[in-house]
This record gives structure tokens, sequence and C-alpha cells, in this order.
């Protein structure tokens, strides 16, 4: 399975999703430059974390604009699977391929540490590797991480099972709690922790792993049944 | 010459123009004698910011030259951006510190995160990627609103940069003090790994080759910031707000891909980051390095403002600029390099072979100066030095012990003080994590990051008790360099070299420039002994504050080591229940300079504990050798606040309680700062072993599983405490004290 990671000027987790995906996940990935990409080649497309474009104007809100963003938008109707992590995330919502919005932490201040998740649907692409309202250890790191959508929409995510992953322990504010939510065909998932720092038991908990371990095994069983 | 509307030379002559820009009536005669003739406007600005203490090191460098540079492993010592260690496979590490105090002083946010930008550029502009960032951080009483908001801004400043150019901030320290009310100290420290070949010089070699300009336009911000880095702060300082640079991490991090790429493009020739002196410094630095001259039109230096002079371009301090030096005719290829990541790399000059350092401005010559005049002939002072009356007084004291009676409630204290207490307040706003190397994240002894694809691993700390250098400013800095390597070895690492970042008050009070001379002299001998050579560093002197209270000396030590092997790794928290617990050292009453003293006395005197430093090098050896056997569990220096908050510590991590005994006074047990100290719990299963290897050790007890902080001594059970409960209160102490409005 062949994996793009797009790095917009200003992201600063690229490297960390390449290697997640090489080293631990042990499939093929490539960081694309947000100018000389063609992502029509690749299986699944992945938005790392960081300040694309120093979060100037909003998190997220200039890369969402970029040229690359027609690729994206044309992978998601094809149904690919596109994961955006923290500043991958804001770029989604920003795009309009997940609803809501992001707002900065309810304290105001930048929080990096591990928190406590609990997997709301184990059915998607993204999560079938974990179990239902099983609990697992992320890292979180953002200053913009509280998740905002209206009542109406919150209804629809509850109703269409799009939300993946909730805190245990709220952190920055966020919508009842949540920390991560699909579009309406589980095709689209953004998060604000970073599964790519959980790979390694060296430096943290393996539980991203699974996460991407996910991914895989959705795209051989659907190739199987293909071929 | 200048432009019509400059001041003429005869003008800043007769009115001592100079003298506002830093020079002395000496100086400027002097400057006078090596260009034959009085200088113009923007010459005189030239040699104002190259002989600042904060470029030419004028007053410090008879003191510096005493630090041992040299070592197997250096394969650069001081005098590039910063220094470089071999670690083997041909690699190595590139580290430095820097301070940002002054600018911190009166705008504490863009102070700090420029201070970050600073120290990321002088690594990665020696080709190295940026892997880790650690501060030191000095501030007055928690208690006064300015002192307050300070805090909060610079660990803001450093979070809003760190985090966003994507180098975790994974270590540090921070401590409080009312020496420091109204003079902060803010020193940055980077580390970077680089293979061999990709090391960089900033040499401006090759007669022809062209000067290439990168980065952010140049505008009005920062003009003569490192003149202003080398006075005193007076009310006054306030109104040099504007003085203060503005960063811009986004920049940065541009600056840093496209440089990481530039460097393997054999058109390049040298590169060097704009910094203290902006274009002035890196220019003639570069010119003077290499034995070659320069000349540039500065018109085509990039500007954010209209009408900008030569003399405001040549010592504005704009932030994210970098001079490269290239290959005449292969401009292009390197532009096209920048250009993928939006930015322009611009032709402002060429390497020249008359050794002179000449700047053209509309069609007219507006400096033309020996290169090295700049760069290397900075004059020296020997400052006088003076043994303080108050050394003296300290020295014949009787020696201070305080009287405890509730050995629980004190330890309560102690925990609580802002210099003790957990500083999760601050690290949780910085990334620690990102690049994915952060194996041991803030809160243990050093920080240590693995070395991808490698079993090596590097282990970080900053160290200084300025309170014993107060003290005792010869023990207290060969303490500085041996609890940093304390720290270093904790965790499993050889201790390679260290960075220093000296901050002192003003160099012109002998008493001062006494405490100056002896820490650098203490802190060599400990680096010789412990074999960490100075690979790199930076002063910052006149760190005095309205009405002429100098700061406690405050030598920062920036130390690296080298995991062998990530099983080495070894962390301070205890793991398990029923382990033993033991002391590594003896300990006696030395409560000189100790976190009880201010406690009980609101200040500090008397003497500075005592150290050995053959005992601290036999100590450090032998329990780093257990610890490469996997013996030890864990490790823990014994530093401020003694042994029982070393021991609470230990055990905040795991929820373990521990029941340990203690011998004589139990007072000197607890809290006392005696040196060359630490806390191990091994496995009972390895007790023979470990006592075989490691001599001074003693026996406290053991680590247990029900929660409660347990001591004994002979007079029955003299602290029981849950651990829970300590460790709510050594947590909750700083946002309790930002919180407060009092």
């Amino acid at each position: 399975m062949k994996f793009a990671v797009v790095v917009f000027p200003g992201s600063n987790c690229d490297r960390d999703m390449y290697f997640a995906i090489t080293d631990a996940l042990g499939q093929k990935a490539d960081l694309v430059w947000y100018q000389e990409a063609d992502l029509s080649s690749y299986d699944a497309i992945l938005l790392p974390g960081g300040f694309s474009y120093g979060d100037y104007l909003r998190s997220g809100a200039i890369a969402s604009t970029s040229n690359v963003i027609k690729q994206i938008r044309e992978a998601a109707e094809a149904g690919k699977p596109i994961l955006g992590v923290c500043n991958g995330f804001q770029v989604l919502l920003e795009m309009g391929l997940l609803p809501g919005a992001m707002l900065p932490n309810k304290h105001l201040k930048f929080m990096c540490h591990y928190e406590t998740l609990k997997v709301e649907n184990a059915k998607t692409m993204f999560t079938n590797s974990y179990e239902e309202q099983e609990e697992i250890e992320l890292p979180i790191a953002h200053g913009d991480g509280n998740y905002y959508c209206d009542e109406a929409t919150y209804t629809q995510l509850k109703n269409n099972n799009q939300i993946a992953f909730t805190y245990k322990n709220n952190p920055n504010g966020s919508v009842e709690d949540i920390a991560g939510i699909t579009n309406e065909q589980g095709t689209v998932l953004g998060m604000m922790p970073h599964p790519e720092r959980a790979v390694d038991s060296l430096v943290g908990t393996t539980d991203g792993l699974r996460l991407f371990q996910s991914i895989l095994t959705h795209w051989r069983d659907k190739h199987a049944i293909k071929a | 010459m200048p432009s019509k509307l400059e001041i003429s030379p005869d003008q800043i002559k007769q009115q001592q123009l100079y003298k506002e820009m830093g020079l002395t009536d000496e100086e400027f005669e002097s400057v006078t004698n090596i260009l034959g003739r009085l200088p113009n406007y923007t010459e005189t600005g030239l040699f104002s910011v190259m002989w600042s203490e904060h470029c030419s090191y004028k007053n410090s460098k008879p003191l510096l030259r005493k630090f041992p540079v040299d070592g197997e492993h250096v394969l650069q010592g001081p005098g590039e951006g910063a220094g470089i260690i071999d670690i083997g496979d041909d690699q190595a590490v590139v580290f430095k510190v820097e301070s940002h105090n002054h600018p911190s002083a009166v705008e504490p946010y863009q102070g700090a995160a420029t201070g970050v930008g600073g120290i990321l550029r002088d690594v990665f502009s020696m080709g190295a990627r940026p892997v880790a960032l650690l501060n030191s951080l000095r501030f007055g009483s928690l208690k006064h609103p300015r002192v307050k908001y300070l805090f909060e801004e610079v660990v803001h400043g450093i979070a809003g940069y760190g985090n966003c150019v994507g180098v975790p901030t994974v270590g540090g320290e921070v401590q409080f003090d009312d020496a420091y009310n109204g003079n902060p100290l803010v020193n940055a420290m980077c580390v970077g790994l680089i293979d061999h070949k990709d090391i960089q010089k900033g040499i401006a070699a090759g007669v022809g080759n062209t000067v290439m300009y990168v980065g952010a336009k140049t505008g009005r911000d920062g003009i003569h910031g490192a003149t202003f880095a080398s006075e005193e702060l007076t009310e006054e300082s306030q109104e040099k707000r504007p003085s203060v640079q503005v960063g811009d991490p986004f920049m940065e991090k541009l600056l840093i891909e496209a440089c990481l790429e530039v460097i393997h493009h054999d058109a390049l020739v040298g590169i060097q980051d704009m910094g203290a002196a902006g274009l002035t410094s890196s220019a003639s630095e570069m010119a003077s390095k290499a034995g070659t001259g320069m000349v540039m039109n500065l018109d085509l230096v990039p500007q954010r403002e209209l009408n900008m002079t030569p003399y405001e371009m040549m010592l504005s301090e704009s932030q994210e600029r970098m001079l490269l030096v290239v290959e005449k005719g292969r401009e292009d290829e390197i532009a096209e390099v920048f250009r993928k990541f939006d930015l322009e790399a611009v032709s402002v000059g060429e390497v020249t072979d008359d050794q002179r350092f000449r700047l053209t401005h509309l069609g007219e010559t507006a400096a033309d100066v020996p290169v090295d005049s700049l760069a290397e002939d900075a004059p020296v002072y020997h400052k006088p030095s003076r043994v303080p009356a108050y050394y003296k007084e300290y020295q014949e004291m009787d020696r201070y012990v305080p009287a405890v009676d509730n050995y629980g409630e004190t330890l309560k204290e102690l925990l609580q003080q802002p210099t003790i207490a957990s500083k999760e307040w601050v690290y949780d706003q910085y990334d620690s994590m990102v690049q994915t190397n952060t194996v041991v994240t803030p809160g243990s002894d050093a920080a240590v990051l693995r070395v991808r694809g490698t079993k090596k691993a590097l282990a970080m700390t900053t160290d200084c008790n300025s309170r014993y250098i107060y003290l005792d400013p010869e023990t207290g800095g060969q303490i500085a360099v041996a609890e940093a390597a304390r720290n270093i070895i904790c965790s499993g690492a050889q201790p390679l070299g260290i960075t220093d970042g000296l901050n002192f008050g003003s160099p012109d009070n002998p008493e001062i420039f006494w405490q100056m001379e002896k820490s650098v002299e203490g802190m060599s001998e400990a680096c010789r002994q412990l074999n960490t050579p100075v690979i790199s560093g930076n002063v910052s002197l006149y760190n005095e504050s309205f009405g002429g209270q100098a700061i406690y000396p405050t030598p920062v030590v920036g130390m690296v080591g080298l995991v062998e092997d990530t099983e080495h790794i070894t962390q301070s928290h205890a793991k398990n229940s029923g382990d033993l617990i033991y002391v590594i050292g003896e300990t006696k009453a030395e409560f000189g300079g100790s976190e009880l003293q201010g406690l009980r006395e609101g200040r500090h005197f008397g003497q500075a504990p005592a150290l050995d430093l053959q005992t601290e090098t036999k100590r450090q050896q032998q329990l780093l050798n257990v610890i490469k056997q996997g013996i030890i569990q864990s490790a823990h220096d014994v530093a401020e606040g003694g042994l029982a908050v070393a021991l609470a510590e230990s055990l905040f991590n795991g929820g373990l309680g521990c029941d340990i005994t203690i011998e004589g006074d139990p007072a000197a047990a607890l809290f006392s700062e005696t040196q060359s100290r630490f806390l191990v719990s091994i496995k009972p299963e390895d007790q023979e072993a470990f006592e075989q290897k490691v001599e001074d050790a003693i026996l406290l007890g053991k680590t247990a599983g029900d929660g409660v902080y347990r001591i004994r001594a002979q007079e029955g059970t003299v602290v029981e405490e849950q651990t829970d409960e300590l460790k709510q209160l050594w947590k909750g102490a700083i946002p309790c004290l930002v919180k407060s409005k009092d």
C-alpha cells in the first residue's frame, strides 16, 4: 500500500507521519510537496500536523486554498482513505470535507501530553483494529484543538456514527469531548491527537500504530474482494 | 561621502555621539587611528556594535581563554555558529546556548521567541538539523505582578516559536529568586544532529564569489540590539521596546528546510546566520575568517521599510535572515532551491581580495574599513578584580544549621517552593514530542532523544545553582558542571561536552568581575576533571536592574551526553514496589545557599556546599557502570531541597510510597544539600552486585506499594505522608502562584 504525506509550508509532523508508515507499518510512503503533488497513484492521503502557513489567518485556512486541495477533494470523492491529524484536521475542516470548526483551547494555552481516548466507532476503515469503547493513550499537541459544531451538526454526527474518538478527560473544551470525526461515508478522518507519535514503544505507546494498521487491513480486504 | 542628511564625522566627534552608540573615548580614538580619519556615521555604528561586549567579548575574552576547549571528540570548538562533537558512525552533535535577557526584560514574548529563533539559526547554519531545544530561565519572586507577567509571557514566547518550527522543547530549568526581580534570564539552547560530511562553515572564500541574502526583509527592528544587550537595564530601557526584534517562526521553518537542502548544493561556499549585529557581523566575520574582503551594495538588500539608511540596514537585527557566499555564476541554482519555499535569495555583494569591508548606497560609498578591524581588532580589557566584602564575611561565618521541628511540614513547604515545584505548567505548553525521538520527556533529570536508525541516544540538560555561585563562585562553578554531569549520568549517558551561558552583572564592578573570574576557573577545573570540553557559549553582562542590583552570577551549563545503547536509558522515577533505595554519598550538614535556608531566612548566606571533584568523578563513573549493566531501576541526583525532596520526586510518577530509615540528625539527612549524591533504586536480587560495584552506597530502605511516604529516624517515625498528597502540593504550587492576584 502506498501513502502520500502532503507537505505544506510549515507542516512539521510530516516526517513523523512518513516514518510511522515506512518504519512502523512497513509500507511505502512519499513526502509530497504541496506544489508538486500528483496524488492519483496513492492509495491513501495523509495530512500531517504542524503550522501550515504559520497558522496565519486561521489554523489550516491558507493551506485549504492551495492547488493540491482539488486533488484531495477528488481523492475523497473516489473514496480513498484521507487522514488529517492536528493541523491536517484543521485543513479538512477549513476545506469543508468535515463539518465544524476549531477554536483556541479553553485555557488559551498550547498543551502537549498524553490523553486517554475512547474509541466511539470501531467499524471505520481507520479504527477496525480497535475494540468498541476501548480506551487508548495518544499524545495531543495543539493550541487550537477545541472542536466546535452546532447542535444540529452534532446530532447528525452522532446519528451517522461519525464520531470516531472522544476524550476521557476533555482537555481543550471540545463539544461533547470530540477528539476525532469522520465524514458521512467514513472515508475521511480528522483528529487532534497524534497517532503517528505513538507507533514505537521506545518513545511512547503503540496505540497509534493500530490506526494505520486499520487502514492497511481495510485496503487489503477491499483488494482481496476485487481480486 | 554619506548621504546629505547624515550627521557629519566632525559632529560625531564634537558632540561625542559615539558614546550614545556605546563606544568610549579611547575606543573612538582607536577607530580614528585605524581608519586614519574620522569615521562617518555608518562606520561609527559598525564599530560600536562589533566592539560591543555581545559581539567582541572584549571584557570576557581573557576569562574565556581559561576554558578547556579541546577533546578527542571535538570537531568544532568555540568560534563558529555552534560547537560540534563526534558521536560515531560519521554522525555528530551540534549545540550551543544563547542568552536573550535584555530583550526579554522589556518585551518578554518576542524577547524569548527570538532567543529561540536565534539559537536555532546558529545550529542549522552549521548544516545540522535542529532536534531539540532546551532553556534555562530565571525570574524574581512570583509575588510581584510584573514578574508573573514576565514568567507567563517568556514561556508563551518560547512555546510560540519552538512549537511552530517543529523542534521539540525537551528540557530545561526554571528558578526563582529575588535577585532576578528586575532582570530575568532567558537562555535558550539548541541541539542539532549532523553527518560529518555536511558540516558547514561561515566563510566568505573565493575572490569574486557572490554574497547572497536570504530570508526576511530588513526592517528597523532591533537596531543596536547588540549594544542594548551590553548595557545595564534602567527605567529608560522600557523605551527601547522598539529595539526588540519581532520573530516569525513560519519564516524560520521555511529557512530551516531550505538551508538544509542548500547545504547539499556544491555551489554553496559559506553560510552564516544574521544574529546579533545582523548584516554587519555576519558579513564581516565571514570575510575575516576567510582572510578576504567584501563589497556590498545596500540598494540590493531587501528592505521592509522605505528610505532606510545604511546605518539602519547594517545595524538592524531583523530576524530570520541568512547570508550565503556562492560560486560566481551559479547564483540562479541557489536561488532556485529557495524559490521552492517561497524565499528570495538576492545577490547583494562580492568577495574581494583587499581585506576591506566596503558598502555602497545610492551610488556612494557608505563605509570603507579594514574587515579585520571589525571582527578581530576589538579592544580586550583586563578588568580589575576584587574579593567582595560579603564573600569574606560569609567564609568566616559559623556553619548555618536551621532548626527543624516538623519534618513533614518542612518537606511540604519545600515541595511548594517554585524552584522545586513541578514545572509541568511550563513544559506542558511546549511540544516536547514532535520529530518523535523524545524517549525521556521533561520532568526527569535529563531529556533523552534517540538517534533514529541507530542504537544511540542523546541525553541533554541545562543546570546552574546560582545561589552556590553567589556564595562561592569557584566552588559553585564546579558544582554547576558537576550537577549537569550528574543529570546526564543518571539518564544512562556519558557526558560529552558543554556549552556555557555566562550571565553576570557589570564587569566594570571589580567585585562582579571577581565573580566571573572565579566561576570560570571553577567551571574550567570541573570540565577538565569530568572530561567535558567547552565547545560553544555566550556571554551576557550588565544584568543589573533599576537601582544597580546585580543578578546572582549565573553561568548556565548546557551539557550533552551520549547513550551508547537505548537499553541504558534510565529515569529518575522509581518503578517497582519493594525495590531497595540507596543514597550514594554521605551527607553533611550543609545549608549555605540551600532551599531551606531561603525558605527560613529569606536570603542566602554562609558557605556553599563543598565539592571534591575526584569523589564526584568516581561516583559518576561507578554509577554509569552499573546503569549500563542493567542493575539500576531509577537514578536521580540529590539537588535543591536535599534527600527528602529527591525521594519524593522519584516516587511521584509511579504512585509508590517508601519506607526508609535515616542516620544522624534528621534535618541534615533530609534537607542538607551536600553535593555528589545520587538516589537510586534497584531490585533486591541485585543487592550484592550493586554494593560490590558502588563504593559509597548507603542502603536507606525500600519502595512501598501502599503509597505512604515514610521516614524513620532514631527517635521514631519523622515523616509519614501520602505520596499522592505531597504530589498534589508539588504539582499545584506554580499554577496557584500564577493565578493568585495579590
